[in-house]
């Protein structure tokens, strides 16, 4: 990029003077995520292959907690199956309720779209749980919506709580921002005189949505997607708080088996499967982008 | 100039947004009514209002155990951070060197993955250590994902950085520290300052990594998830409303802060 034109040179004046600076200053938090997180994983990784319900790591190699989920009898499947749909649904349906919201803040807003993009990122703030209990008040019965309803003369509000619906409800709703930003920070991109320039060429509405806005924004998007994609796969909150019982993500199975099953090996088994899907993705989209350009000068 | 379908594309988004809005802060208002009615089980309309929830939850000495853990446990995490993300952001943004590009992906990837999971890799790291779960541990856990995000926050600014004003100084004979002091820092100061502020209220509002690595510490977020499996009382959604509250306080403290420090820059 043309913006690291600049090369650090004054290396060799400090006292290491054969480490560069970039490393240097790189150094702190390399070693927090070596320690914090490579070593955690290698841990999980360690335990599931080591014999089931115990906790024996690094003196026993086996490969019967696979072996139990593979097994057709075992039903973890659905977990996986569920979790990974309702994180590919809340993808699609994000993209859509979050792009005319990121149009708005890069096009339409003006003045006003720092304080709606603090209105959007404000909800981070607040953990997710405290969140979701707030539409627990609004759905349940007596509730605000049923309660309010009744109130006007209607019979009362419909029951969705603790139904499969309300959990895909609640997923779209405490990863919204983390599709907005990066999508916002991707339509950024989008030099604004290749867009007058496509029109003036006598370009439909559309056409330039799809042959100029749409690519140019592309990673933007991809990072958002990919972003509620694994935040939604690892989901667990939503389920407990809104979905009762009606369906057990697979992060809960993850859960029990660290918890009450104490079955270590099996629930590190079960992690290492998801992260292996998740961060495979990860990786993939990852390679594919270049973050200079999305985050750096435009 | 703006043509019939401009107009109402810009009318449909702006309808739209504010849907959306209201949606987002809807449970929110929830949770706010609920802590402030009279009563121990809620029901809509609210009957009648009284603050002897808030009271009750303001003379709790449990719940000013939590809040001390959690204003503990975020203060520390927003100085680590802040200093390990400034360093990482000049790594990430500045510098050029040979691990860059690698780097720059590594440091996402606590991003992209699933708190509850990371969590749970954590407890078993520390249990592997021997190391017993408290605050402390919630700390480290708070971290690991915390750093790479307000790293992300300062590399924003540091982009805007012109390297070239840091080799002038040099050239003018400054050492190393003065232009940290006196060039470097000046420059990034809202992206710090903006960096913290997430930092604290990430922090604070975290609960996926506090669940499982506090130990029996709790903090805001994890006492009022066990409250609402089991027991629920109003204290919960007053509580609740009360961090959310000290969150906007600190929100809009910050941006206060921040804003000063771009007008003071741009005076300067």
């Amino acid at each position: 990029m043309a913006a690291m034109t600049h090369t650090e040179t004054d290396g060799k004046q400090g006292l290491l003077p054969a480490i560069p600076a970039g490393l240097r200053a790189a150094a702190p938090v390399t070693i927090l995520l070596v320690l914090g997180f490579l070593a955690p994983l290698l841990t999980v990784a360690a335990y599931a292959f080591a014999t089931p319900r115990s906790f024996d790591v690094f003196r026993s190699f086996t490969l019967a907690n696979f072996s139990a989920i593979f097994d057709p009898s075992n039903t973890v499947w659905m977990s996986f199956a569920w979790s990974l749909a309702y994180a590919s649904a809340t993808v699609v349906l994000l993209a859509a309720i979050a792009y005319p919201i990121a149009y708005g803040l890069n096009r339409m807003f003006g003045k006003w779209s720092g304080l709606v993009g603090v209105l959007f990122v404000f909800p981070l703030f607040v953990s997710e749980n405290v969140r979701l209990y707030g539409w627990v008040l609004f759905f349940i019965k007596n509730g605000v919506l049923d309660g309010g309803l009744k109130w006007l003369g209607f019979s009362g509000g419909p029951e969705v709580l603790y139904t499969p619906g309300i959990i895909l409800f609640g997923m779209i709703y405490v990863y919204l921002p983390f599709m907005l930003f990066p999508m916002s920070l991707g339509i950024a991109m989008i030099p604004r005189d290749l867009v007058d320039a496509a029109r003036d060429l006598g370009a439909s509405r559309f056409m330039i949505w799809r042959e100029v806005e749409l690519p140019l924004a592309m990673p933007g998007i991809l990072i958002g997607m990919l972003l509620t994609f694994v935040l939604g796969a690892g989901a667990i909150a939503e389920a407990k708080i809104l979905g009762g019982q009606s369906v057990i993500p697979i992060a809960q199975d993850i859960e029990v088996a660290f918890t009450y099953a104490q079955n270590w090996p099996l629930g590190s088994a079960l992690a290492l499967l998801l992260v292996a899907i998740v961060s495979g993705l990860a990786l993939y989209v990852l390679s594919k982008l270049d973050l200079d350009r999305i985050l750096g000068k435009r | 100039m703006e043509t019939h379908s401009q107009v109402r594309a810009r009318a449909f988004v702006k309808v739209w947004t504010a849907f959306v809005l209201l949606a987002i802060y809807l449970p929110i208002i929830c949770g706010a009514l609920a802590g402030l009615s009279k009563g121990r089980y809620f029901g809509f309309p609210i009957r009648s209002f009284s603050t002897e929830w808030w009271d009750r939850t303001l003379a709790s000495l449990e719940i000013q155990s939590l809040v001390q853990n959690s204003l503990l446990i975020a203060f520390i995490v927003t100085l680590i951070s802040v200093v390990f993300a400034f360093f990482g952001a000049l790594a990430f943004a500045r510098y050029d060197w040979r691990g860059r590009k690698l780097f720059q992906k590594a440091i996402l990837l606590p991003v992209f993955f699933p708190q509850p999971v990371l969590g749970l890799a954590l407890l078993l790291w520390f249990n592997a250590l021997g190391i017993n779960p408290s605050w402390q541990t919630a700390v480290v856990a708070h971290l690991v994902w915390i750093v790479p995000v307000v790293t992300l926050v300062i590399a924003i600014q540091v982009y805007s950085f012109d390297p070239t004003l840091e080799e002038a100084a040099r050239d003018l004979g400054a050492s190393r520290w003065f232009i940290l002091r006196e060039v470097t820092l000046p420059i990034l100061w809202p992206g710090i300052w903006s960096g913290a502020l997430f930092a604290f209220l990430l922090s604070w509002g975290n609960f996926p990594l506090s669940l499982y690595t506090a130990g029996v510490d709790s903090t805001i977020p994890k006492w009022l998830y066990s409250k609402m499996v089991a027991g629920y009382s109003p204290m919960v959604p007053a509580l609740g409303t009360m961090s959310t509250l000290s969150a906007i306080v600190v929100l809009l403290a910050g941006g206060l802060v921040i804003t000063l420090v771009r007008r003071r820059r741009a005076d300067a």
